[in-house]
């Protein structure tokens, strides 16, 4: 499905600022996976998803996406097949535009000069509804009036309309206050499924890295530490991973952000 | 006091005006409230588009002066668009840069003269007129033109912004990051907008010089500033949350109004020379007003602070 071969992004090279993003990732994602990646602040996860979606051109190494060789494909060609949700709701949308024209874009439906249609209209309520969110009454009102969590949910179903054959999440959830985070992690699961989407999850919560999906990495400072599937996997807690970060990375794994959350 | 029908003429005259500027107002509209790019170069497309209009009217094609305008204002504006989005340069630069560069162009192109005359050669407003002779229009003719050509510039933006290329224009403006991940290419929707929003710039040119049989090189300077203020005037009636079709009409009835407050502050013996002073000074207050009415709270409270000492 997607493959990353010697992966390496080194950002400001030659100053005073150089920073090793990646370093020789090499990373096989088979058809159907859910995996789910932790690991501290600046390791270098939300850098791996920017190499996947070609936001910018690695260094070296190549990306292979359904047996396709994507090294070179510009972002908003890859964006056909790659779906994306990031921590900040107001990303993945824009705001002067209503959520009807927001998810025609999405949508990709017909040619440049084509119109919304009532047929389209009424595909995009009945998608709408299924948010549970009351969206579908509100369709011809800018997203810039809706609430984060609105926000976010709409995102995804607009990163998923089209449905895509990778779903990147880079702490999707985050922003959220912990009532909407849950509801929209509910959802992100229900569609996932539903479509079996091969899906790439960043988080900073150490349950949901163990509870959501079949397969969890560790980053550090560029670099996979740890890839963890099956049985062993399903015998983890918080506390062997947070041990296990320490033993490979030889730090202890003290985000405050990760502790408030064990 | 002036008799009804002089006020009536002011007004149509201003109203016809008002109208002629009213495409670069619409152009402005797409360029700058929808893709948020400030296009420098109107200016110079504005005069690139007079010189082209006049020089095919003096050539004997009157109509198809106007085509040939927006043709050349397409030009400018993949010219404008191919700098900021190909070739790093920054988007206010490149405008100015175009801008620049088409002083020497509408030069080339009028044979190194400041002025052309059309004052013997039949434009669109005289073949309106001589069209309209021994009717009861024949008085409104000039109006008549601009009024039919200005609905038909504001349709084709409304159906355009409707159309997903539409849509994708005004997404770029809103949030390039979410047109890039609906698998549209940025570059290509900037270029798709300015080239059309030079082409109502250029034909507004066009069809000014034709107004007043006369092209003259620095006609289009300042009209970025101009038109931007008819465009945040028209932005007092209608409100950004509005739908696009009242945003334009609008910015159509900003135009209007603009040059028709200008012909009275003329009556009233403002000189002639202040309409950019003016113009600037609107550009100003409907840009910063909103950020100091935010600011006003603050201010008062530092003077109370500084008045009452420390313990108030």
């Amino acid at each position: 499905m997607l493959e990353l071969r010697n992966v390496c992004k080194t950002f400001h090279a030659g100053t005073p600022d150089e920073k090793r993003a990646l370093i020789d990732v090499s990373l096989q994602v088979a058809d159907g996976d859910f995996i789910s990646i932790i690991g501290a602040n600046g390791a270098g996860k939300s850098t791996l998803f920017n190499a996947i979606c070609g936001s910018f051109f690695v260094d070296s190494g190549s990306i292979l996406l359904d047996g396709k060789n994507v090294t070179m494909t510009p972002e908003h060609q890859r964006a056909r097949v790659i779906g994306r949700l990031f921590q900040d709701p107001m990303r993945g949308s824009a705001p002067d535009m209503s959520i009807e024209e927001n998810l025609a874009l999405a949508a990709g439906i017909g040619g440049w000069l084509s119109r919304v249609s009532a047929s389209d209209r009424k595909a995009f309520r009945e998608r709408l509804s299924l948010l549970g969110m009351g969206l579908e009454d509100r369709m011809r009102q800018p997203v810039g009036l809706l609430s984060g969590g609105q926000r976010q949910a709409l995102t995804l179903l607009m990163a998923t309309y089209q449905v895509p054959k990778i779903l990147l999440l880079d702490e999707h959830t985050a922003a959220l206050d912990p009532g909407t985070a849950e509801k929209v992690l509910a959802l992100t699961r229900q569609i996932v499924s539903e479509h079996r989407i091969t899906c790439l999850m960043i988080t900073h919560n150490m349950q949901s890295a163990l509870d959501l999906g079949n397969r969890t990495l560790m980053m550090d400072q560029g670099q996979i530490i740890y890839d963890v599937t099956g049985e062993e996997r399903a015998g983890l807690t918080i506390g062997d991973l947070t041990e296990k970060f320490r033993q490979l990375s030889g730090k202890t794994l003290d985000n405050d952000r990760m502790l408030l959350r064990k | 006091m002036m008799s009804i029908d002089k006020w009536l003429a002011l007004g149509q005259t201003a109203a016809e005006l008002g109208l002629v500027n009213a495409l670069t107002v619409l152009s402005l509209f797409l360029s700058y409230s929808m893709l948020n790019v400030c296009d420098l170069s109107t200016d110079g497309c504005f005069t690139l588009g007079a010189a082209v209009g006049a020089l095919v009217a003096i050539a004997g094609f009157p109509w198809l002066s106007l085509p040939a305008a927006m043709l050349a204002g397409v030009v400018s504006g993949f010219v404008t668009a191919t700098l900021q989005t190909r070739m790093g340069v920054q988007s206010l630069l490149a405008g100015i840069v175009v801008k620049t560069a088409l002083y020497s162009v509408n030069m080339a192109l009028t044979g190194n003269k400041a002025t052309l005359s059309m004052n013997k050669v039949p434009t669109v407003f005289s073949m309106a007129k001589t069209a309209l002779k021994d009717t009861p229009l024949a008085g409104q003719s000039t109006l008549i033109v601009m009024l039919v050509i200005v609905a038909l510039a504001a349709w084709f933006l409304c159906a355009f912004l409707k159309t997903k290329l539409g849509l994708a224009i005004r997404a770029t403006g809103s949030n390039a990051d979410m047109v890039r991940s609906s698998s549209i290419n940025p570059t290509f929707t900037t270029t798709v907008g300015l080239c059309v929003s030079n082409a109502f710039t250029a034909l507004s040119g066009c069809l000014m010089a034709q107004q007043q049989k006369n092209f003259e090189i620095n006609m289009g300077s300042g009209m970025v500033t101009v038109a931007l203020a008819s465009l945040l005037i028209g932005g007092v009636f209608v409100a950004k949350h509005r739908p696009v079709p009242l945003r334009a009409l609008g910015a159509v009835l900003g135009a209007i109004l603009f040059r028709i407050v200008y012909a009275l502050a003329l009556r009233f013996n403002m000189p002639a020379f202040m309409l950019k002073a003016v113009s600037s000074v609107i550009v100003v207050l409907a840009i910063s007003g909103p950020y100091l009415r935010s600011q006003l709270p603050l201010i008062l409270r530092r003077w109370k602070y500084s008045r009452e000492g420390r313990d108030a």
